[in-house]
């Protein structure tokens, strides 16, 4: 034993001085925003999707490739959102770190409540996610989830670390808490408002505000808006007095420029990754306070 | 229960440590060796562990927030007269009923839920030709629209799946239909691929497309136009360069991509058409180029087909990306002893999408292939087809190269325009080879994708070629796509 406790030490000594700093790839912005509060300067961060990206739609570029086989941990999304583009890149990285089931690879899903998850599986009905609606970071309390998730696999992983990521962790909760119950008063005034998006991506916010964000100018999710489809969306907006059209920085703004201006309503630039509209670079926390001040400026307006 | 098993290794470690000297040290090593691993595996079943507990936990929270925010109205019933005084607003159960219903159950993951990938593809095709058989003269690749009317060249089941933590396996089966509408069927490509060897090295084995250029390994669902390029269809064959075999490739340690690979085939029969194929029958034998082939196996390592490729990738911008490869193939082809083929390509290709795109439009992107191959041809003095005395040995060569610019102009919207040049050097057999005189072909394209799962595509071909003048046709492709949807690779 005592032969042995030295020889531990050491070993234990040589590998994490090797590892100064772990290595950490995040599929999209918004956790990757979440991944830099939590790990701060213990990690070296990589991000693959741009934030005006569509996260479904992301190239499968060869760089990343090299990103990935350099990396200690991934974190993705999961859910289905990244299956157009992160399976090639992960087969070809001949990273075992990152292999499914491993502890550097973080499927941020995993302990999220999923919505809409369908109960059967028909294209007939547009292209739905198996798994359910991916898009459950637009829910702050589900950011917690994910915070909690990438402060226990990134302690696992550098414990000499811990500490620091379970501080940033305690620290980046109490500040969710503290701005939810803020955001939640800014929002409270318009409780069960209805509100237009262009992509289903917003059902979580809606969830967490009580606003309804059920009309889209998408006929079906990811089919494109039709004159006919649209028609009926500013019928039914005209009737129920909506005045908020939220529309992410890829989708068309121009199709939803002409809903707004048939029905008096405003287009809002949102978005769900941190750097997509201007304003957010901050990250979550500033994205998540920008969006619901400027939804709150908009639906207090007449139509 | 490890734990203790640790503890008791390591006291019996320290009571055996001290008498045996000599061989104190191998066995403590050993031993050190052991506690190691073991020490490893506690650690590893202990996280596990933790994970899943947090999973539970968290879907516990999960529903009890969710009973929670079910009582609200409930207790809002039973106080209704109260609550009439203000207005209700609308809980978040009144804007998501029944989340915990059948229909939408509570579900930590559920992607990924089958052990097998499986998917069906279909091409269509319908068109015409001023050519008469538009299959025999322009068409060459065996997937290409075959004929005037109506032709249907792929129908292809594709799977694909973790075998183990150790390989992923591959497959792709297709079914064709000829002019008569019997049915062909060819196991495209059936393979592993490993996923845990160490240095970055990846092995694939099996049937399939060798690393050849760009799109010899793209199924035909994948390809940008209805058709195969000239060049690649005399020098890497009517069905793509793919054989039975095994191929390694490394990722190199640059600090942008750079993938090198090597493919050792068998390179045997009509998908290794330059090398040792036996070819088509010609006054009752079986000729390339002529030359009566000789029907043979391989014989030793020297009759292996070899294709290294080497590829890099550059960021040229935050929107544009660049990839560059030169591919080669050596092997024996089947005129005469000794006599083989060498063939070199270099791809290009280049990708233009704006920071902001909507469902990956709009785009620009530019690809462009060129191919030079050598082939030995054996002398064939004694038993030369009809009409010649005999064929001397010589070295035929073949050139050409394809260029496509394709632009993803709106959502769902794609046009392209291709040109390609293909000639070889005259032989001393048959002026009138397909394969080798000079051809031109100019082929706009307008692709409609209704969504990621169909396809119509509109292709004109402009020909030109010394053997038949020049040919105009018109295809109408129709793709449909079900099951699951496989990465798309850059």
């Amino acid at each position: 034993m005592k032969h042995i406790a030295p020889v531990l030490l050491t070993l234990q000594l040589l590998s994490s001085a090797a590892n100064a700093r772990l290595n950490v790839v995040a599929t999209t912005p918004d956790i990757a925003s979440i991944a830099r509060v939590i790990g701060d300067d213990k990690i070296e961060l990589t991000t693959l999707a741009k934030p005006t990206e569509d996260p479904h739609f992301v190239d499968a570029k060869p760089s990343f490739i090299v990103k990935l086989n350099h990396a200690d941990v991934l974190i993705e999304g999961g859910a289905g959102l990244e299956a157009g583009w992160l399976p090639a890149l992960l087969d070809q990285s001949r990273n075992e770190k990152l292999a499914s089931g491993a502890p550097g690879r973080i499927a941020c899903s995993q302990g999220v409540r999923l919505l809409e998850v369908p109960a059967s599986l028909d294209r007939a009905k547009g292209d739905i996610h198996s798994a359910g609606n991916p898009h459950y970071l637009a829910d702050p309390v589900n950011a917690k989830v994910v915070a909690q998730h990438i402060a226990e696999s990134l302690c696992l992983l550098d414990p000499k670390s811990a500490a620091t990521f379970q501080g940033n962790l305690s620290q980046f909760n109490t500040e969710i808490d503290n701005k939810l119950a803020g955001w939640k008063k800014t929002l409270a005034p318009f409780q069960g408002r209805e509100l237009a998006a262009y992509h289903n991506s917003w059902l979580y916010f809606g969830e967490c505000f009580e606003l309804k964000i059920d009309l889209f100018l998408e006929p079906k999710p990811g089919i494109p808006p039709t004159p006919a489809h649209l028609g009926q969306i500013i019928k039914k907006m005209k009737a129920m007095h909506v005045n908020t059209v939220i529309v992410d920085p890829y989708l068309n703004r121009k199709t939803a420029e002409t809903v707004a201006r048939n029905t008096g309503a405003t287009v809002v630039d949102v978005t769900q990754f941190p750097g997509g509209v201007k304003g957010t670079e901050g990250g979550y926390i500033q994205m998540m306070n920008q969006t619901v001040n400027l939804l709150a400026e908009s639906l207090i307006k007449k139509n | 229960m490890k734990l203790k098993l640790i503890l008791g290794l390591s006291s019996a470690l320290s009571l055996i440590g001290t008498p045996i000297q000599a061989e104190e040290t191998n066995e403590v090593a050993q031993l050190k060796q052991m506690l190691l691993q073991m020490q490893e595996k506690f650690e590893q079943n202990q996280s596990e562990q933790r994970q899943q507990l947090e999973s539970l936990r968290r879907e516990l929270a999960a529903l009890q927030s969710n009973q929670v925010t079910n009582d609200n109205p409930v207790t809002g019933a039973s106080s209704n007269t109260a609550a009439q005084l203000e207005p209700s607003p609308p809980s978040s159960r009144t804007l998501l009923p029944a989340t915990n219903s059948l229909s939408a159950p509570l579900t930590l993951v559920r992607s990924d839920s089958a052990y097998m990938n499986i998917s069906f593809d279909v091409l269509i095709a319908a068109g015409g030709s001023t050519a008469a058989d538009p299959a025999g003269q322009l068409e060459l690749g065996d997937h290409d629209p075959s004929n005037n009317g109506f032709s249907l060249r792929n129908a292809e089941i594709a799977i694909d799946g973790a075998v183990d933590p150790y390989f992923k396996g591959y497959g792709n089966i297709v079914y064709k239909l000829d002019q008569n509408n019997e049915t062909g069927a060819e196991l495209e490509e059936a393979y592993l691929v490993s996923t845990a060897l160490p240095d970055n090295l990846q092995l694939k084995a099996g049937q399939f497309f060798a690393a050849f250029g760009r799109q010899n390994s793209q199924h035909p669902h994948q390809w940008s136009f209805v058709d195969q390029p000239i060049i690649l269809n005399r020098t890497l064959g009517p069905d793509g360069l793919r054989n039975v075999g095994a191929q390694l490739s490394w990722l190199a340690p640059t600090p942008f991509y750079t993938e090198a690979y090597l493919g050792v085939f068998n390179g045997q029969g009509g998908t290794a058409f330059s090398f040792r194929n036996e070819g088509e029958d010609v006054d009752g034998v079986p000729r390339v180029h002529g030359r009566e082939t000789l029907d043979r196996t391989l014989r030793g390592p020297g009759d292996l087909l070899m294709a290294p490729r080497i590829t890099s990738s550059f960021e040229l911008t935050d929107e544009q990306t660049l990839v560059a490869g030169a591919s080669a193939a050596f092997g024996p082809n089947d005129t005469g002893t000794g006599k083989r083929t060498e063939i070199y390509g270099v791809d290009l290709y280049w990708k233009w999408k704006p920071a902001n795109a909507n469902a990956g439009f709009p785009f620009v992107s530019w690809q462009t292939e060129a191919n030079y191959q050598r082939f030995q041809a054996a002398a064939n003095l004694t038993n030369a087809p009809a009409g010649y005395a005999s064929l001397p040995a010589e070295t035929l060569e073949d050139w050409g190269i394809y260029s496509q610019v394709l632009w993803g102009f709106r959502e769902r919207w794609t046009a392209g325009l291709r040109g390609e040049y293909a000639n070889g050097n005259k032989g001393s057999y048959d002026p009138s080879d397909i394969y080798r005189n000079e051809r031109t072909r100019l082929s706009p394209m307008l692709a409609f994708f209704p969504s990621e799962f169909s396809k119509v595509r509109l292709q004109c071909n402009y020909d030109h070629g010394t053997l038949f003048g020049n040919q105009f046709s018109v295809w109408l492709q129709l793709e449909f796509l079900l099951g699951a949807h496989g990465a798309h690779k850059f």
